[in-house]
């Protein structure tokens, strides 16, 4: 084009206009991309945008914690300030756990669960993109208080009165109440959403019973998100009017018992643990039977201790409060309970082991972590017995112990689960095998920077490293440890190089990985990878807990009876067809969430002391419920085939 | 939703408000909670049996229950595929609820004309809030019929819709199921 | 389901309806009379399940309906009945 002579002012003109036209032209179909992934409802495509959200929290809040251990090296360091140190534990605690650990468990339920239940989505595929915006602006509205320089820093489980507007007259807890009682909006109807799906979507065939575990604990903690989280929303209202409107829940001048804010904060705190932990057992449960070609050891077991899990979870909660003075008598009967609810746990740990057991195991990635993941547990759990017990846990309340112990816990089991399910279900998803190699360096290191962080701070802890203090004093003799234990959180951005290259280059040109790679049982596994948009040609239907591990068998085939019992890897199962013999009609895509979920988040900016703000807000979200209300879910033209 | 029908038997839209009601039941009980615990620690006036008046507050709860009683009936019309009756009865639903919120305004006008402002003692703290979290759950229902009202002014009487006022009409009587609890928590525990 | 029939009649729900409305009634009364102090508290709360549980069974329809949703309501009503019995508690309302 440049090279063409100019002619008159006209010509010029329509040779501008074209270019104009055709750089619009090319940004058209990534505008149409952008605009996709903002409404989609596809459950599939909603999975992924969790795990990316998901992930950068995790990256943020894992430097957030390495900055913690480098004040932390040696002792009278006076590298962070200390209110910043304050502010930076608490916003790791926070962001852990409600922004990366919260949203990467929903992208996997969100990826599996219809997947794995025979199910062409969820039950409410637009509440369910809902639910992931509001987690985002929830992440986002956090830490918009960074360049506020008000970041909160009142710890995680910001303790009254320490909290009130007197102790932290700033705006930092502001932002800590407001972001989550945002974020807690979708998560309650997230929960509602992997209820229904559950119990309502399920194929022809998929009894309870037959139920694979991973979409088992998805249903447990769907009810532990539905009860746990309301006491935690109540417990915000509190604290956000105590705060800003003079209200005196928490005011011991008024009658009022900080402790209430103890109690409703480990009322939803301690099911909140379990919420954690519980997915990450559903994928150890679907990795370690599939690597050892053996069914799950005493399936109903496993799932009855993890439903007893659900239903004990809620009544030990005053276990993080053994040190406030509740008396002998509530502390004897909480530290039972607790005692209690090691028993279901214990016993998911022996079925696992059981399962592995004259197995035919493959120390395939996926399974490296899951062991992993089974060990570690046993670590964080084993310090987790020894303070079940309230005399123990005086000595060690506040100490670095504890964060031994929930770090064994969150990372050992939590994140090794995470990561065996992404090398599990990558393959379903993206279609290509992540490299094994690769991955194992990823495990071997990441479990080597984990143990050399961690383990020493059960013994500095013991020695008397007291938690959430900027330093320690160089008598106290604690520099060794500390210093080994920040070597090792150094470690970490090491042992994240191998992923990092391992999903870069398998993105770009990785291994195809067929629709059963791993020679899995259940349903996720009989269809493409990446699954069609509708997941599965025909409906499937169900006969037996491990589908793939026997013939698939039709409907017509059945009704003849012409199919035949085969062991374990018996035959070949079938496979889902290519192309859907009926035309599939699938949900559209829809602004209205994203409409609704922009109010909500104007609403809460406005909680900073706007109420013009946050009644605008409102508005908009008021719009966006009747715009949704009002639009069809399926609409013309929209159907897929 | 989806084309095949659920395996339970009940449809999405119907299990989601009962798993949301089963929710719902731990906000309110920590709400009840809170005032449970912190009934007779307030330390200044005015103090509750001050202010609470019974007999005017039984009048506003005989309205909420009459609106339950509309609010099925309504359905029953429905059912029956008789639009009048249904939107008449719909009508009345939420008008009985405009009037409760109207006699809970009027109570917390009272009380604050008698120095009781929302920040000034534990008392009202836990029930301005209490109550208002009530409150605002009932403004949320009195929409949602009005528009469910409006709405049936035209149109099919079909299932989907039958199941639309049905599930209205289940958050409404959750609702009014909370206010008898804390009519006797609140009012006649006092 | 949502369709077709009937859960009851009109006189059915109505007859509810009075019942309630005599129960608040006497929750009323019991209230304002002094010889009853003594068991008021039980008293009421006794009538105040009454009530609650005949809105459930009857308006809610949860007497006519599936098994599963009267087990999704009680699990919450069960987890939140006890948080609220063991807040009380911890908090010495019962001692
Ligand atoms: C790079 C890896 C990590 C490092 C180096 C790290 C380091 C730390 C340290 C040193 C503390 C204690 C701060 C103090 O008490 O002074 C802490 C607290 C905490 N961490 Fe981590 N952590 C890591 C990963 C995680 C993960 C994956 C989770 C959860 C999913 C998590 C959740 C928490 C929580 C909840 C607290 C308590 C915060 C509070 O006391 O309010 N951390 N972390």
């Amino acid at each position: 084009m440049n090279s063409q002579p100019a002619g008159d002012r006209s010509e010029r003109l329509d040779g501008l206009n074209a270019r104009a036209r055709a750089m619009g032209q090319a940004w058209k179909p990534r505008l149409a991309v952008v605009a996709d992934w903002m409404t989609t409802v596809d459950h599939k495509k909603i999975a992924i945008l969790y795990f990316l959200s998901g992930m950068t929290f995790l990256l943020i809040a894992g430097m957030e914690g390495q900055l913690i251990r480098v004040q932390l090296a040696q002792s009278e360091l006076r590298i962070l300030d200390p209110n910043l140190y304050n502010q930076l534990f608490t916003m790791h605690g926070t962001t852990m756990v409600f922004f990366a650990g919260m949203p990467l468990i929903i992208a996997y339920f969100n990826f599996v669960v219809p997947l794995q239940i025979g199910a062409r989505d969820v039950a409410f595929p637009r509440l369910n993109m809902f639910s992931w915006w509001l987690a985002v602006f929830g992440g986002l509205f956090l830490y918009a208080s960074v360049p506020l320089g008000s970041m909160p820093d009142g710890g995680w489980f910001a303790y009254t009165p320490l909290t009130n507007r007197e102790y932290s007259p700033g705006r930092g807890m502001d932002f800590y109440v407001l972001a989550l009682l945002l974020a807690g909006v979708g998560t309650i109807a997230g929960g509602v959403n992997f209820v229904v799906t559950i119990l309502n979507l399920r194929a022809p065939g998929m009894t309870f019973m037959r139920l694979p575990l991973f979409t088992w604990m998805a249903l447990v903690v769907s009810i532990l998100i539905l009860l746990a989280f309301p006491p935690f929303t109540v417990g915000l209202l509190f604290l956000l009017f105590d705060r800003n409107f003079g209200t005196h829940f928490f005011d011991a001048a008024a009658g009022a018992d900080p402790l209430l804010w103890q109690h409703l904060f480990w009322v939803f705190g301690h099911p909140e643990v379990y919420i954690l932990v519980l997915p990450a057992f559903g994928i150890a449960s679907e990795v370690i039977p599939t690597f050892s070609r053996k069914g799950l050891f005493g399936y109903p077991v496993v799932v009855f201790s993890g439903v007893l899990i659900a239903f004990l979870g809620f009544g030990v909660w005053a276990h993080h409060m053994f040190a406030v003075g509740m008396g002998p008598l509530a502390n004897s009967v909480f530290a039972g309970a607790t005692m209690l609810i090691a028993v279901p746990t214990g016993i998911k740990i022996f079925n696992w082991i059981a399962t592995m057991w004259g197995g035919k195991l493959r120390f395939t990635t996926p399974m490296l972590w899951a062991i992993g993941l089974v060990s570690m547990f046993i670590i964080g759990g084993l310090s987790g017995v020894m303070h079940a017990s309230p005399p123990t846990d005086l000595q060690q309340t506040d100490t670095y112990f504890i964060v031994a112990h929930f770090h064994y816990v969150l990372i050992g089991g939590l994140v090794f689960g995470l990561f065996a399910g992404l090398y599990y279900w990558f393959p379903k998803a993206t279609g290509k095998m992540l490299s094994d190699k690769l991955g194992k360096w990823h495990f071997w290191l990441t479990l080597a920077a984990f143990n050399i962080t961690f383990f020493p701070m059960h013994f500095s802890g013991l020695l008397g490293m007291p938690r959430r203090t900027f330093t320690y004093p160089s008598e106290l003799g604690l520099d060794g440890f500390n210093l080994v234990s920040t070597i090792g959180a150094g470690l970490f951005t090491v042992a994240f190089v191998p992923l990092i290259v391992n999903l870069w280059k398998t993105l770009r040109n990785g291994e195809p990985a067929g629709a059963n790679p791993w020679g899995a049982p259940t349903l996720e596994w009989s269809t493409g990878s990446p699954p069609p948009h509708y997941n599965f040609a025909v409906v499937p239907r169900v006969q037996r807990r491990d589908p793939l591990w026997h013939p698939w068998i039709r409907p017509e085939e059945e009704e003849a009876g012409d199919h035949e019992d085969a062991g374990p890897g018996g035959v070949e199962p079938r496979l889902q067809p290519e192309v859907a013999p009926e035309p599939v009609v699938m949900p559209s895509n829809s602004w209205w969430p994203m409409v609704m979920s922009i109010g909500m988040l104007i609403a809460t900016v406005g909680g900073l002391g706007s109420l013009e703000t946050t009644l605008v807000g409102a508005a908009i979200t008021l719009v966006g419920l009747f715009g949704w209300a009002f639009e069809p879910a399926f609409r013309d033209g929209a159907g897929h085939l | 939703m989806s084309e095949l029908a659920p395996v339970t038997g009940i449809r999405n839209r119907k299990l989601a408000m009962w798993t949301f009601i089963g929710s719902e039941c731990m906000l309110f009980a920590t709400l009840i909670s809170t005032y449970m615990v912190y009934r007779g620690r307030n330390l200044i006036g005015p103090y509750p049996h001050e202010l609470l008046n019974v007999p005017f507050i039984t009048v506003t709860t005989f309205v909420l229950l009459m609106s339950s009683l509309c609010m099925v009936l309504a359905l029953a019309a429905m059912q029956q595929g008789n639009r009048r009756q249904a939107r008449f009865r719909l009508f009345l639903t939420a008008a009985l609820g405009l009037v409760f919120l109207v006699g809970q305004f009027y109570e917390f006008n009272h009380f604050h004309h008698e120095g009781l402002g929302l920040s000034r003692n534990l008392f009202s703290s836990t029930f301005y809030i209490l109550t208002g979290t009530h409150g605002a759950h009932v403004l949320g229902g009195v929409i949602w019929l009005s528009t469910l009202f409006l709405r049936l002014g035209s149109g099919p009487i079909d299932a989907e819709r039958i199941e639309t006022v049905e599930i209205a009409g289940l958050y409404w009587h959750f609702v009014d199921a909370v206010w008898i609890i804390l009519f006797t928590l609140i009012y006649l525990l006092a | 389901m949502a369709a077709g029939h009937e859960h009851a009649s009109t006189r059915f729900y109505v007859a509810i309806a009075v019942i309630l409305a005599v129960l608040t009634a006497l929750e009323v009364m019991v209230f304002f009379i002094e010889a009853l102090r003594p068991v008021l508290t039980p008293l009421l709360l006794i009538m105040m399940a009454a009530k609650f549980f005949l809105v459930a069974a009857f308006f809610m329809h949860l007497r006519f309906d599936g098994r599963l949703l009267n087990v999704v309501f009680a699990w919450g009503l069960v987890v939140a009945t006890g948080i609220t019995l063991a807040l009380m508690a911890v908090f010495g309302r019962f001692s």
